[in-house]
């Protein structure tokens, strides 16, 4: 059960319902970044709270909910979102990503692929992908009227010109749907195609910024890139230390003051459940072969 | 013989007030195809007000603009769409200001800011941008090998040049001018009046260029508009208006400039 004096989810329910209508514009027109009157929330903005509002206006009794921040689900932030939704609307949570229905994230999707009737709700600090080449909202609004978007890729030639390869690594601009032109909030490309198509529905809720915008299921989202330079994701030459895959994101870490280092997953859930499965990568074979 | 093809761009009556102070009033007058026009006149006078009522930049209080566009001949430019205008003024137009500031990307390199206009309509191909940008430093007698330097380090010279390329980049058909050689030491000038007289040339291009150096006037343009007051007291061939004043202003305009 929620906590007595708050309404559940904490929101009032006329604030959800205008968050809900701002979601429902923002699924209509995918892509699209929908004005919305951002709620004080008992939390920094830097913490999330747009996210927290999209999430707070979605979520019913019967929801579970995952939160993670840059793919783990035990930092501060991650934890702190967690329970205040389970204090006030009393839901049940998970770190399992398949067994959530919304999931809340701060720079990462989950490795395990979403499905259909899944929600996956972005904290997003800045809205606007044309913000860095124009400061005024009435001139950006106007380009993404006119689909005035070429000059996005002034800045990907300047990478290129300068670093040899399109060296953006998140926040990676996406056109959605073949309209308009999108910021995925700081998630590392790597992530960028997970959204292509997928069957679960995407919110995206910038609390400071005062926009959600939205990606339905099964909808298109192109990375912006070269016919010459075409979108890449990240590589590692090293598999994860620990559950030995392959496949998702590393994070470097630093494992003793001698310069020793290893990369493990950034998704911690789907590397805890590897291990589970019986998976192993360098650090946990040489562990176990050092105890044997 | 120039006057055969309709002109390229066409004012009519135009004037501006500036919160009930007069910019310009009642000017008219057409730029043919190829054609330099100059605007000459002492500061205040006007100049930059006709030059941006006829550039979209800053809509007339009364009197309208026609542009002869490619595909649908004369058009109103402050009643055609907005999407149809603002492409016109990054393809079909260009504009070079005084201040580099305002016409370049200050924050990314010389040829981002050449390759912009060129991505904006849709050029995807890195390597051909590339190839575009370095033609045109090459074109305004850059050193190609700062291609990938930001405005910040050019000389003024240098600037004004990367401003140059970044518009024509697309080949337009007019370029406006406001004071392109204002800010540069006399040498400096000279070499870039040289330049914009052969690039004018060479390309068959249009242009309206404000100034209120006589000298500049002389010599790029073919025609000039002299105004005061927000009007314009004379117009004609650049010469004749230029050795044979015939109003009073003119007259004074033209002998108070200091002849070597
Ligand atoms: N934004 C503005 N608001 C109010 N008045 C203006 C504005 N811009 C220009 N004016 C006025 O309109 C008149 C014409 O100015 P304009 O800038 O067109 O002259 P100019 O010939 O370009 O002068 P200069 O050679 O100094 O650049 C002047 O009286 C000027 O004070
Ligand atoms: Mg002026």
């Amino acid at each position: 059960m929620a906590e007595d004096g708050y309404n559940f989810a904490y929101l009032d329910e006329q604030t959800k319902r205008m968050i809900r209508r701002a979601i429902l514009k923002a699924v209509a027109i995918p892509g699209y970044q929908v004005p919305f009157g951002s709620r004080e929330m008992p939390l920094p903005f830097g913490w999330g709270t747009g996210g927290i509002q999209v999430t707070a206006s979605i979520i019913g009794p019967d929801d579970t909910l995952k939160v993670i921040d840059q793919g783990a689900d035990d930092t501060v932030n991650a934890v702190s979102i967690r329970k205040f939704f389970a204090r006030t609307a009393g839901v049940a949570t998970t770190e399992q990503t398949e067994a959530a229905t919304i999931v809340q994230t701060r720079h990462r999707i989950p490795e395990t692929p979403l499905g259909a009737g899944q929600i996956l709700v972005y904290q997003v600090p800045i809205p606007e992908p044309l913000r860095w080449l124009e400061p005024r909202e009435a001139e950006t609004r106007k380009m993404h009227a006119l689909e005035e978007y070429g000059v996005m890729h002034v800045r990907l030639y300047e990478d290129i010109a300068r670093f040899g390869h399109i060296a953006t690594s998140y926040d990676y601009p996406v056109r959605v749907n073949g309209r308009y032109l999108m910021r995925p909030s700081p998630i590392p490309k790597f992530d960028n195609p997970k959204m292509d198509r997928s069957p679960a529905l995407q919110l995206f809720g910038a609390g400071r910024e005062k926009r959600i915008y939205a990606i339905p299921p099964h909808t298109q989202v192109r990375s912006l890139d070269f016919d010459d330079h075409p979108f890449e994701v990240q590589k590692w030459a090293d598999v994860c230390a620990v559950c030995g895959s392959g496949e998702s994101f590393l994070d470097e870490i630093v494992t003793d003051d001698r310069g020793g280092r290893m990369f493990v997953c950034s998704d911690t859930d789907y590397c805890a459940r590897r291990r589970e499965a019986g998976h192993t990568g360098p650090a946990t074979r040489d562990a176990e072969t050092g105890g044997a | 013989m120039m006057q055969e093809a309709p002109p390229l761009l066409s004012a009519r009556g135009v004037t501006k007030f500036y919160e009930g102070i007069p910019g310009c009033r009642d000017v008219s007058f057409e730029v043919w195809p190829g054609e330099v026009l100059g605007i000459v006149g002492e500061s205040g006078s006007g100049k930059t007000t006709v030059l941006n009522c006829i550039s979209a930049r800053l809509e007339p209080t009364s009197g309208t603009v026609e542009y002869a566009t490619r595909h649908d001949g004369p058009a109103d430019i402050y009643r055609m769409s907005e999407p149809a205008r603002r492409l016109l003024m990054r393809t079909d137009w260009g504009f070079v200001h005084q201040n580099p500031r305002e016409g370049l990307r200050m924050g990314v390199s010389a040829g981002a800011n050449i390759g912009e206009r060129l991505m904006a309509v849709g050029a995807r191909h890195y390597g051909n941008i590339r190839q575009a940008a370095n033609d045109w430093l090459d074109k305004v007698e850059m050193d190609t090998g700062r291609m990938d330097d930001l405005p910040i380090t050019f000389s003024g010279g240098m600037q004004q040049r990367l401003q140059i390329a970044r518009n024509l980049v697309t080949a337009p058909r007019i370029v406006f001018m406001d004071e392109p050689t204002g800010n540069l030491d006399v040498s400096v000038q000279a070499r870039l009046l040289d330049l914009l007289r052969g690039l004018v040339t060479d390309l068959g291009l249009a242009a309206v260029i404000v100034t209120h150096d006589l000298a500049v006037a002389r010599l790029l343009s073919h025609r000039l508009l002299v105004m005061r007051r927000g009007k314009v007291v004379e117009s004609g061939l650049t010469d004749q208006v230029l050795d044979d004043p015939q109003h009073p202003y003119s007259q004074l305009l033209v002998s108070s400039v200091i002849h070597p």
